[in-house]
């Protein structure tokens, strides 16, 4: 995983909330064995409406997507963060996430930034003004345009993980000789190669 | 000191590995399904950092979400390419794998029950969504995603950080016709698709333990759809009954001691929840979605909200869109809403009981002349039994295909999917912009509702159906 990087870019706005995962990224992309090139397939079928928020000429090149509720409801499919972080985005800011999709976001460097519901209602006029935004990891603030900065929560743990770009099976290979310690004294429960 | 613990707790802190400070714990994990959408990457990943499966033993993979559910060979060159994927990986990584025409294959959340894997006070994960369906059988799981499911094959643990806990109890006698899925469609329609976000739910109350292990697999299946991190249901001599016997089960003496722990799994009275929720089903009627998720829920005898009832600028805007996209007008009755396709099959809905059920609505009778209906069997097991038990010829009879098993149109990432602007009565579990094809709209329903909609073309409570003459 690359390290997170202060981002300042222009920020699209998608106001709509519980946006599924089955619309960031329809199934029919899902056949794919690689991990790349999902971007041009993101929210395909929204997509095909030429009045689709997001084809705005002011969210042109934006880096950072601004949303409602429940942001990646629905599937666990990481090809919706692969699919995101493809076509541009380096974070995503919505009053809440669906815990799958936050979880898959965190693992490959997508930045989820919970915010309250209120605070984000002001943010897409500033956004849909084609303001830009920074994102500070390192600081944990969010510096909009004309606006006091906004400080945001991550736990530490994942703040570190994300800014030095650690390997996340590496970071737990580090316990290996407790992952073998709890093998020894608890016997496997099930055996399906024997089945 | 508080000693009441929760079946989470107890399964949670059984399975701690490591809990370092300032760090996320590390859960260890006894069961990892896989299945051929979510793992190419994973294993690639394995690859280029030339690392091992940890544990092929307590990992199983099968072949469900793009196989076609029609007799021959795959046609689509790219699902050909994930399956041969997941067959070279297995191969290269020593995974056990239940493929395509071995007899064995099937939705991966019914083949582990059915095997006997499934078992009390386990955790489970798999990159799937509806990973929660195992937590029937009163073990801890959840789906995860790729770079998850790369970790747990690596590793065989997984950091998490602790979930809150919420119970759902179920109160009153439920209505002769109630299923299940109405139960778990009518709490999701009460706590909204956010309700459940951050929660391990366990499902409680005389109505779950009256269940069968399939119906609250139903239940704990759909917790996802309320966003919940798992759903789970305390073990019981159901649960046993269920269990014995079966292949992956422990014998003998192992089997005593299983049961010994198993009972000591359940809440303790007294035992904390972060939140508690009481849901009273004595007058609950059959369930219908009309929108766009799986909240949007109106009982059978109930009609399609009108927008202008909403007080939440965002939520009038989603019903809004919703009902665009479904192409229904607010206040139409539901017993009203005609539909062209019938699907039953689906994680959700896909076992035995479920296709018993459904067959004993449609036996002796035609579906209407204007749906075409489709029935897909959870597994190359369930497609058996029901052969034995006749349930193919009843289906055949009245008008059914009778396909072999699979996710199917639940997804349809195989050719099994709707035409845009076909409108499906579906035992599935997310009836999503598209879900089942780009334009198709989806009305997710129990069986006994999918059958009796198939027999009369608009969706209708079963008891309400010309007697067969």
């Amino acid at each position: 995983m690359k390290r997170f990087e202060k981002v300042t870019a222009r920020v699209a706005v998608l106001d709509r909330a519980d946006v599924d995962t089955d619309q960031i990224i329809p199934k029919q992309f899902l056949k794919r064995i690689e991990r790349t090139g999902y971007g041009e397939f993101l929210f395909f079928d929204w997509a095909k409406d030429p009045g689709f928020e997001l084809h705005r000429p002011q969210f042109a090149g934006a880096r950072i997507l601004l949303t409602g509720r429940n942001f990646g409801c629905g599937s666990s499919r990481e090809h919706a963060a692969w699919a995101l972080q493809d076509a541009g985005y380096d974070a995503v800011i919505a009053p809440s996430f669906g815990d799958i999709f936050r979880t898959n976001s965190l693992k490959i460097g997508l930045l989820p930034v919970a915010l309250p519901a209120a605070e984000i209602r002001v943010l897409m006029e500033v956004a849909n003004d084609g303001g830009e935004m920074t994102i500070d990891l390192e600081a944990l603030e969010l510096i909009a345009p004309d606006r006091p900065r906004i400080p945001f929560q991550l736990d530490a743990f994942e703040r570190e993980r994300l800014l030095g770009g650690l390997d996340d099976i590496a970071l737990t290979l580090r316990r290996d000789p407790e992952i073998t310690a709890y093998e020894a004294a608890h016997p496997a429960r099930v055996a399906t190669i024997s089945l | 000191m508080r000693t009441s613990k929760t079946l989470f707790e107890r399964i949670w802190e059984s399975h701690l590995v490591a809990h370092p400070d300032g760090e996320p714990a590390l859960l260890y994990v006894d069961l990892h399904l896989v299945h051929e959408v979510t793992s190419p990457q994973a294993f690639e990943g394995l690859r280029l950092a030339s690392r091992r499966v940890r544990r092929p033993e307590l990992t199983l993979a099968t072949m469900d979400h793009n196989v076609p559910t029609t007799e021959g060979p795959v046609d689509d060159p790219l699902a050909r390419q994930q399956l041969d994927a997941l067959r070279d990986n297995c191969a290269a990584f020593g995974v056990p794998l239940f493929a395509t025409g071995s007899g064995r294959e099937g939705i991966v959340h019914v083949i582990g029950p059915e095997l006997g894997l499934t078992q009390p006070g386990m955790t489970i994960v798999c990159g799937d969504s509806h990973t929660s369906t195992h937590g029937a059988f009163g073990a801890l799981a959840f789906g995860i995603g790729t770079s998850e499911v790369e970790h747990v094959l690596a590793t065989q643990t997984l950091p998490q950080s602790p979930p809150r806990t919420m119970r759902v109890v179920f109160e009153g006698d439920p209505p002769e016709g109630v299923s299940a899925k109405d139960l778990i469609l009518a709490a999701i329609g009460e706590a909204g698709v956010a309700g459940g976000v951050g929660h391990v739910v366990e499902y409680a109350g005389r109505v779950i333990e009256q269940l069968s292990m399939e119906n609250r697999m139903t239940i704990c299946n759909m917790s996802i759809e309320w966003g919940a991190r798992a759903g789970m249901v305390a073990p019981d001599d159901t649960t046993f009954a269920y269990l014995e016997g079966r292949a992956g089960a422990p014998r003998g003496r192992a089997w005593e001691r299983a049961l010994d722990e198993w009972r000591a799994l359940p809440t303790d009275a007294g035992a904390r929840f972060d939140q508690e929720v009481v849901v009273d089903v004595s007058a609950l009627a059959p369930q219908v979605t009309w929108g766009t998720n799986p909240a949007m829920v109106a009982p059978l005898d109930g009609s399609v909200p009108d927008p202008a009832d909403y007080d939440d600028p965002d939520q009038r805007a989603a019903v809004e869109r919703a009902l665009t996209y479904m192409g229904l007008d607010p206040g139409t009755p539901i017993g009203e809403i005609s539909v062209d396709r019938v699907f039953i099959g689906s994680c959700t809905n896909s076992r035995i009981e479920d296709l018993r059920s459904a067959a004993a609505i449609i036996a002796g009778r035609r579906i209407h002349p204007r749906v075409r209906a489709l029935v897909v069997p959870g597994s190359a097991s369930v497609k058996r039994q029901a052969e034995e038990e006749g349930l193919d010829r009843i289906f055949a009879a009245a008008g059914f295909e009778w396909r072999r098993a699979g996710c199917s149109m639940c997804l349809g990432m195989n050719p099994d999917i709707l035409q845009a602007g076909e409108r499906c009565a579906s035992t599935s579990n997310r009836n999503f912009e598209g879900r089942q094809g780009a334009g198709g709209r989806t009305h997710l329903v129990s069986p006994t509702v999918a059958a009796a909609t198939a027999l009369a073309g608009h969706f209708v409570h079963p008891q309400e159906l010309e007697p067969v003459a």
